[in-house]
């Protein structure tokens, strides 16, 4: 592991230094591990890192973050996997060694796009904000210090002061707390997700910031600096690839977030034209029925929407014959003519499919990035509906879609909650007559393939013998809003914005 | 006074941009002291020209090349846009991708379209003194929390020579600002959400953040005379409906029957903060002082486009730049008269050219001994005889406080440097 150039160290060290290389059951990952590991090993932390964060993705999406049932579910699997996960007595120099190494591997393996870089750090900050909150309250301090995060408190006399504006800018501290608890002052932008929805007192650039929020402020430093990580470790990917014992390794490791980028590959050309309005109905997700339909009544689609359908065909399987061929016979029966055609759509057809410009091989949109990037607006139909209808729009295309009243609710009850993903599963599930929970979606063009699946009988169903897409399917093309997205629960906004920044260091 | 003809704008902007426009005050600004190297050189201008035609990534190495290039286009109108990576007259040449905005002033876009449903004396681009009270008192509020909220300290207000103001926040620190923090900035300053499908748009709750507090206090000042008295906007029963719709459904036959009898919108809001505080004192955790406090808000607080503020390569108006539908200056706003401040007395482009015409004239029928003067160096005050010479004066305040800040920066420096 010696791809950062940092010095290598004695391979087995001492107790006390055992101690000293690991302090603390969670760390910034400030430096890379440096010592020697065989391939087996590489492999297996890498998997293991892997397993934990699906984990933690899985149980955000399940578990409100932070709750009793989250909180316990987790540090049971933290500990299945061996990784560190609380401070105690025991020696736990192995679980932290297993911890850090297995860290920096991902960074190799989910450095190389926008979308991965967005899952890690999405799932290593929850992983970190666990840890964080299980700290004993007497090591916050030393944990701080040994992270060279100092933070300024305020004197009693300005607590005193400021005790009103504090209280009223906070989340409640029970009790005495905020006679017993520091309170801190930090340059504003470091306490950018308190600030930004008033969470906290803001005073001639300063954010006071009571004990119980300061995770907050961590978190924004742990984020800022694994994006500027993984910038800086794409940019010196190439030389550690040019290893062809690591090369297949890595890609293999992130193609398995999710198990894949459904670009095309294997089906290409599978599809026929005429196949694609009986499939929309069957097995696109709401997300491209809404789409599809759009395209059809309206023999258009404004960018965002060409660029989310056209991928997701392109994913199923179209070639980039069929999909000019497509795209031409649907906008020439509206306003377009042929010649508008072929000067200005066709160009871009082209591009997703790698033939123009940079001649970037596009891969179809992942729920995560339909949820979070680039939001429908005026006379745009993409999106996720889940997300971006209206409660009541999205009720009535249930309806329409013939989903039960039960289900509707549950569907509903999940969008509430902001889980969109869940809430296009259990749609899945629905319109599918399946028992819940056989796979876990994130992808609209894994929702198409799984739905395949079950409707070609390569897959058991297990409540009555596939008779899957029920009528019901059928009409709910019908209504426009539909889709497939979800983003595990947490729409962290400003991880959005975070990637925004991130191209910046890209494009250097 | 001159009226404005549009038809005469291409003439008027010769002689504007000759002689008025303040070059050596702009340059000043914009090169902020020369500290950073490149910084003026890699600032992308754009310029509307005739007919709507729009130029994008112009630069310029130093103060006469730009005089001599705005002189040679007459621009229309002048927008500002980010410091970048490279030159932007030469983003062609450089790598793609390699060509990044880095730096801009954190800026604020606040027009007067966006409060078309709280005003009812105007719209869309029509503006009267009585509506001009919504930008001053978005102006009072945002400056507020810009400064002592945020603790920025350089904060240039201007009109933007039509409906609106515009703010460009200049600190050293703020110029590099992530989009992030500008954008959770934008957050922390709106009150106000939701589109047309949205009826209440202010949802304050129990606990009220100083923010917030602070911004009710500067309301209250202007709300009697400015919503009550101008918008009268309980006047009648179509219009107090829409108020109701911002208030709990039941107390809302209380307040038809209290505003039937009342003679003015003064005392129907005397009627509904009685009704709300007596049903406060009843129980219901629903009611509280907020419920008034969010009508004021709703009526009255700024609106702001997060995206003009968002992005660091937006491109905004400049100051000095000439409103094209108008003819008026886009000129900066003293802080200290915000409220004296009234958009109609601002210059016209036809009115202080009018100015210095006959200011001229006078001149060459008296005395010679200016003739001895360089061109330039006469140009430099010309705009001084005319009615655009205290609004450059203001500008020079803000750009003197700009150099004191640089200096005390760069002694806190050199001190840091000596410590010994």
């Amino acid at each position: 592991m010696q791809f950062f150039g940092s010095k290598r160290k004695k391979l087995i060290l001492a107790g006390d230094q055992r101690v000293a290389s690991y302090p603390h059951s969670l760390q910034f990952y400030l430096q890379p591990p440096s010592e020697n590991i065989s391939l087996i090993e590489f492999e297996t932390l890498a998997i293991d890192r892997l397993k934990l964060l699906k984990i933690v993705e899985n149980l955000g999406v399940s578990y409100v973050k932070g709750s009793e049932q989250y909180q316990s579910k987790l540090e049971i699997e933290i500990r299945r996997l061996k990784f560190s996960y609380r401070e105690s007595s025991d020696d736990e120099f192995e679980a932290r060694r297993r911890d850090h190494i297995s860290h920096f591997i991902l960074r190799l393996a989910y450095c190389q796009s926008e979308d991965l870089r967005r899952w890690l750090i999405q799932q290593e900050m929850d992983l970190f904000r666990f840890r964080f909150s299980i700290l004993p309250p007497d090591t916050v301090q030393g944990f701080l210090k040994d992270s060279h995060l100092q933070f300024e408190t305020i004197s009693k006399e300005e607590k005193a002061l400021h005790s009103q504006d504090i209280l009223d800018s906070s989340m409640p501290l029970g009790g005495n707390k905020y006679e017993l608890e520091a309170v801190y002052k930090v340059p504003f932008a470091d306490a950018l997700d308190l600030f930004r929805g008033r969470k906290v007192y803001l005073e001639r650039g300063f954010a006071f910031v009571p004990h119980q929020d300061i995770v907050s402020i961590i978190l924004n430093d742990f984020r800022a600096k694994l994006s500027k990580a993984l910038a800086l470790t794409a940019r010196s990917l190439p030389s550690v690839q040019s290893d062809e014992r690591l090369q297949p390794l890595l890609n293999h490791l992130s193609h398995s977030y999710v198990g894949q980028d459904y670009n095309t590959q294997g089906n290409m050309g599978k599809i026929s034209l005429d196949q694609l309005d009986s499939l929309a109905m069957k097995s696109f997700p709401l997300c491209m029925r809404q789409l599809h339909k759009a395209l059809r009544e309206h023999h258009h689609l404004r960018h965002g929407g060409r660029m989310q359908y056209g991928l997701f065909l392109k994913g199923i399987g179209l070639t980039l014959e069929q999909a000019l061929q497509f795209w031409k016979l649907e906008f020439i029966k509206g306003k377009v003519d042929t010649d508008k055609f072929d000067k200005g759509y066709a160009y871009n057809i082209r591009h997703s499919y790698g033939k123009e410009g940079k001649r970037t091989d596009y891969t179809p949109f992942s729920c995560m990035k339909i949820i979070l990037t680039n939001p429908p607006s005026q006379g745009d139909y993409h999106g996720c509906p889940f997300r971006h209808s209206d409660p009541e729009l999205l009720k009535q295309r249930l309806q329409s879609s013939k989903v039960s009243q039960t289900g509707i609710n549950q569907i509903l009850d999940y969008v509430k909650g902001t889980h969109y993903q869940l809430a296009c599963q259990k749609f899945f599930d629905l319109t599918h007559n399946i028992e819940d929970g056989m796979f876990s979606l994130n992808h609209p063009n894994q929702y198409f393939l799984e739905s395949q699946k079950l409707l070609s009988g390569g897959r058991e169903v297990r409540k009555e013998p596939s008779q899957p897409e029920v009528p019901q399917a059928k009409q709910s093309v019908q209504k426009t809003s539909n889709s497939t997205s979800s983003p595990p629960a947490s729409l962290d906004s400003t991880l959005e914005m975070d990637m925004e920044g991130l191209e910046g260091y890209f494009s250097e | 006074m001159e009226a404005f003809d549009p038809n005469e704008l291409p003439e008027l902007l010769k002689l504007y941009y000759r002689r008025l426009f303040p070059f050596s005050q702009y340059y000043r600004w914009l090169n902020y002291g020369g500290v950073v190297k490149n910084y003026f050189q890699h600032r992308e201008f754009s310029f509307t020209l005739k007919d709507d035609i729009y130029i994008r990534y112009q630069s310029f190495n130093n103060q006469s090349e730009m005089e001599k290039e705005i002189q040679k286009l007459n621009p229309h109108k002048i927008d500002i846009g980010a410091v970048y990576s490279h030159r932007p007259i030469q983003h062609n040449t450089v790598k793609l991708g390699a060509f990044q905005a880095q730096e801009k002033e954190l800026v604020f876009d606040i027009d007067m379209t966006d409060y078309d449903d709280v005003r009812r004396c105007c719209s869309s681009a029509d503006i009267c003194s009585k509506c001009w009270t919504l930008m001053t008192m978005a102006i009072h509020i945002i400056d507020r929390a810009l400064k002592e909220d945020f603790g920025f300290k350089h904060r240039l207000w201007v009109y933007s020579g039509r409906r609106g103001v515009h703010c460009w926040v200049c600190d050293e620190t703020v110029r590099k600002l992530s989009s992030a923090v500008r954008s959770g900035i934008v957050e922390y300053l709106s009150l106000v959400k939701g589109g047309e499908e949205m009826r209440k748009k202010v949802h304050l709750s129990t606990k009220v953040h100083p923010f917030i507090r602070k911004s009710i206090n500067i309301v209250e000042k202007y709300f009697e005379e400015y919503a009550l008295v101008g918008q009268d906007i309980f006047e009648n029963k179509e219009t107090w409906d829409k108020i109701l719709t911002l208030v709990p459904e039941s107390i809302h036959a209380e307040l038809q029957q209290g505003f039937q009898k009342c003679h003015n919108s003064v005392q129907r809001w005397e009627h509904l903060k009685r009704t709300v505080s007596t049903n406060r004192a009843v129980k219901n955790e629903k009611f509280g002082p907020w419920v008034e406090w969010e009508i004021m808000l709703h009526y009255c607080f700024p609106r702001l486009d997060i995206n003009v503020s968002k992005g660091i390569n937006h491109l905004l108006k400049s100051p000095f730049s000439v409103h094209p539908k108008t003819g008026r200056i886009s000129v900066p706003i003293n802080l200290q008269k915000v409220d004296q401040f009234d958009p109609f007395i601002v210059p016209t482009i036809s009115q202080i050219c009018h100015e210095l015409d006959m200011v001229s004239t006078n001149e060459d029928d008296g005395d010679k001994e200016n003739e001895a003067e360089p061109d330039t160096k006469r140009h430099t005050r010309d705009y001084k005889k005319t009615s655009l010479a205290p609004y450059v004066k203001s500008f020079e305040q803000f750009l003197e406080e700009l150099d004191k800040s640089r200096k005390g920066e760069l002694l806190r420096k050199s001190d840091a440097q000596r410590d010994f």
